[in-house]
């Protein structure tokens, strides 16, 4: 069969991503819509803003692979791999291994290393605990009654950093709001709250060789890799759309499909 | 990716005989608490089994009933009766789920066999060889009954077992004696102790070999079956019915061998699973496992009822080095070589440690050992956290995309040693 499309679709705990490669392995259509409650409509609305974008038919397309936490919801899709596996994949297009993948998601973070052949040796994901994800960053963002999408130059404004020590969400807010009585600004706790994601990550694992940050809250809050650079000697790359990286590798994997 | 479609493992024929035993166990304790004809002994899981048995008790295991209690998933329902009356939910959750559901008035021992209550103790025996939690477990029993609490204390990671060692743990067996001469009422007889010790040896060497056959590619049983059929090495030990069982059940597991029946169809990957079962989950990951043709054919588990020291001619001796060389009771440096062995006698290809949040002692992932034992063998480690029971402290969605990537982490060695092997050229990326 000839391989004109193929595509990959990541079903987030947030959002979906889908990309639409060509044989070429070419980005030619890619969308991210909220995953809201309904993964299936979520994957089928990203999936048709793609063809739209690519300017093909669904038929046209040969294979397709979903990934992530709503993987099993794409009906349409001809097998699924989980994001590990795909992030990693997606990252190795733009740099090759050996590479550490840290993914920062909605709902999970992962530490994926892969060595110079493109080979996964580890992977590590968070416990079952949000703090240092997306969901920490929003609930802060809720509580301080700001817009997520301030947040990023906020934190790259502030001139100064108020520390934050707690490991728990929850008890991170309540953190916030007793240093917010104290009378310090805003802006120097959301440095703080940045600090602290970024701590919750580099106790997972090590990082080593080139690191490669991909997910949305990358994609959305730049500012977290130049905290992460502070803590590693080593180059710290971020693709050129992280958000959709877990897709990307997705759609590579069903290029290799037959 | 899971596979769809079937996804029960094969049925061993012989579980409808263990079945029987076990309701005969609790069926004989619970008419000794009716009609008062012997002594019910509590033991630990690796207690002085043989020396109640020798005095005359029936031996009931509050270990079994946590693990029952989590199966029937009642586990993590009863957790917070007794978290509020002060047991940490950091601690045992088998002591809190028993102890939750004593308060509670409930057992899973009802339905399943008809038992209205646990049976009570008449005595508490434990050995501290698996962690403090045991003393601690048993002490509430001996409060709310007050009835007699006594134990060994073992000595812990320790690298060898040395004779010191041995005689601490042979004295501390030999002082109970007046105490479980009282409660029985019966003589302490040193034949009758023989006798036993032969019976657990017998027991545990034909576990072993059990055991053993998980090596047999494909192999013809899986660690959800092993975790099942544990149960009369674990309540039976020492009493010649767990000796007829594990006859027939090696039995039938050597002429699967010999026949080639797989228990996972199409098995693809081989694992070796260290630390506690998730009870509440046995059923979901046998079948997820399943999905994936991915058999764990080995654990530190269910070895531990393996007890290669046992012997007639030494009774003492061999029950104190038997119940001290065990793997929980051990260093690292004993534990990882432990596990090298079997790991490359069981032609493992990944190992999956499963740190139980409140089960540090048979948790083996948070001293660095993973990191270290995939550097030695070149075998990929994956830690899953969860609980034996807790199932507050489990994530299935988590465990699952954990299981699965490393699956596909497996696939993908496998298919790179081929290609390799084959002359292929590389993916492209």
């Amino acid at each position: 069969m000839i391989r004109e499309y193929a595509g990959g679709i990541d079903v987030g705990s947030c959002t979906t991503k889908a990309v639409i490669v060509d044989g070429d392995r070419e980005i030619v259509g890619s969308r991210v819509v909220y995953s809201a409650t309904d993964f299936e409509a979520a994957s089928k609305e990203a999936w048709e803003a793609s063809l739209n974008e690519a300017g093909i038919d669904a038929d046209r397309v040969t294979s397709v692979v979903s990934t992530g936490y709503g993987r099993r919801s794409v009906l349409f899709a001809g097998r699924n791999l989980t994001e590990i596996s795909c992030h990693g994949r997606g990252c190795l297009y733009y740099f090759p291994g050996p590479i550490t993948v840290v993914d920062i998601g909605g709902q999970d973070n992962k530490i994926i290393k892969l060595d110079a052949d493109g080979h996964r040796v580890s992977f590590k994901m968070n416990r079952k605990c949000a703090a240092g994800t997306g969901a920490f960053l929003e609930e802060m963002a809720l509580r301080l009654r700001l817009p997520l999408e301030k947040l990023d130059e906020l934190a790259r404004t502030a001139d100064g950093e108020v520390s934050l020590g707690s490991y728990c969400t929850v008890f991170t807010a309540t953190e916030v709001l007793e240093k917010i009585k104290a009378g310090n600004r805003v802006d120097r706790i959301v440095r703080g709250l940045f600090h602290s994601v970024v701590k919750r990550i580099v106790e997972m694992d090590t990082l080593t060789d080139t690191v490669v940050l991909t997910g949305g809250v990358i994609e959305h809050n730049p500012f977290l890799a130049d905290l992460i650079r502070g803590y590693t000697d080593c180059a710290v790359k971020t693709p050129p759309h992280p958000q959709i990286t877990g897709a990307l590798g997705a759609a590579l994997y069903a290029l290799d499909d037959d | 990716m899971a596979d769809k479609g079937k996804t029960d493992r094969k049925s061993i024929a012989a579980a409808s005989q263990m079945k029987k035993l076990m309701a005969d166990h609790f069926s004989a304790l619970d008419n000794a608490k009716k009609d008062g004809a012997r002594k019910v002994a509590w033991c630990t899981s690796v207690g002085p089994a043989e020396l109640l048995h020798a005095m005359g008790f029936l031996v009931y295991y509050p270990e079994n009933h946590g693990a029952l209690l989590g199966a029937t998933r009642m586990a993590t329902d009863v957790i917070p009766l007794a978290n509020s009356i002060g047991y940490s939910p950091d601690i045992c959750s088998y002591l809190t789920a028993d102890v939750g559901a004593y308060l509670k008035g409930v057992t899973p021992l009802t339905k399943s066999y008809g038992l209205e209550s646990v049976p009570k103790a008449d005595v508490l025996v434990y050995n501290t060889n698996q962690c403090r939690d045991v003393q601690d477990w048993f002490a509430f029993y001996a409060r709310e009954w007050n009835v007699p609490l006594i134990g060994v204390h073992t000595h812990r990671n320790i690298k060898a077992v040395e004779d010191y060692h041995i005689a601490d743990i042979v004295s501390q067996m030999k002082a109970m004696i007046p105490s479980l001469e009282e409660v029985s009422g019966n003589r302490f007889d040193i034949d009758r102790l023989r006798e036993v010790v032969r019976l657990s040896k017998e027991c545990t060497d034909l576990w072993r070999q059990v055991l053993e056959c998980g090596a047999a590619k494909p192999a013809p049983l899986t660690f959800f079956d092993t975790t099942i059929h544990m149960a009369p090495a674990v309540v039976l030990r020492g009493l010649p019915e767990a000796v007829d069982y594990y006859k027939l059940l090696l039995a039938e597991l050597k002429q699967r061998v010999d026949d080639k029946v797989a228990a996972i169809e199409g098995e693809r990957h081989r694992l070796y699973w260290d630390g506690m079962p998730i009870w509440g989950k046995l059923r979901d990951l046998s079948q997820l496992f399943q999905s994936l043709r991915t058999n764990i054919v080995a654990s530190t588990y269910c070895n531990s009822w393996i007890f290669d020291a046992f012997d007639a001619d030494r009774p003492f001796e061999s029950m104190a080095r038997a119940y001290t060389e065990l793997f929980i009771v051990r260093d690292e440096s004993y534990k990882e070589a432990y596990m090298d062995k079997w790991i490359r006698e069981f032609s493992v290809d990944g190992v999956i440690f499963h740190d139980a949040k409140t089960c540090p002692n048979n948790s083996n992932s948070r001293y660095c050992m993973p990191q270290r034992m995939s550097e030695r063998l070149k075998v990929p480690t994956l830690v899953i956290n969860g609980d034996l029971n807790d199932l507050r402290c489990y994530s299935e969605e988590q465990t699952k995309t954990n299981i699965e990537a490393f699956v596909e982490q497996l696939d993908e060695n496998k298919q790179s040693s081929r290609m390799a092997a084959g002359g292929c050229r590389k993916r492209e990326l």
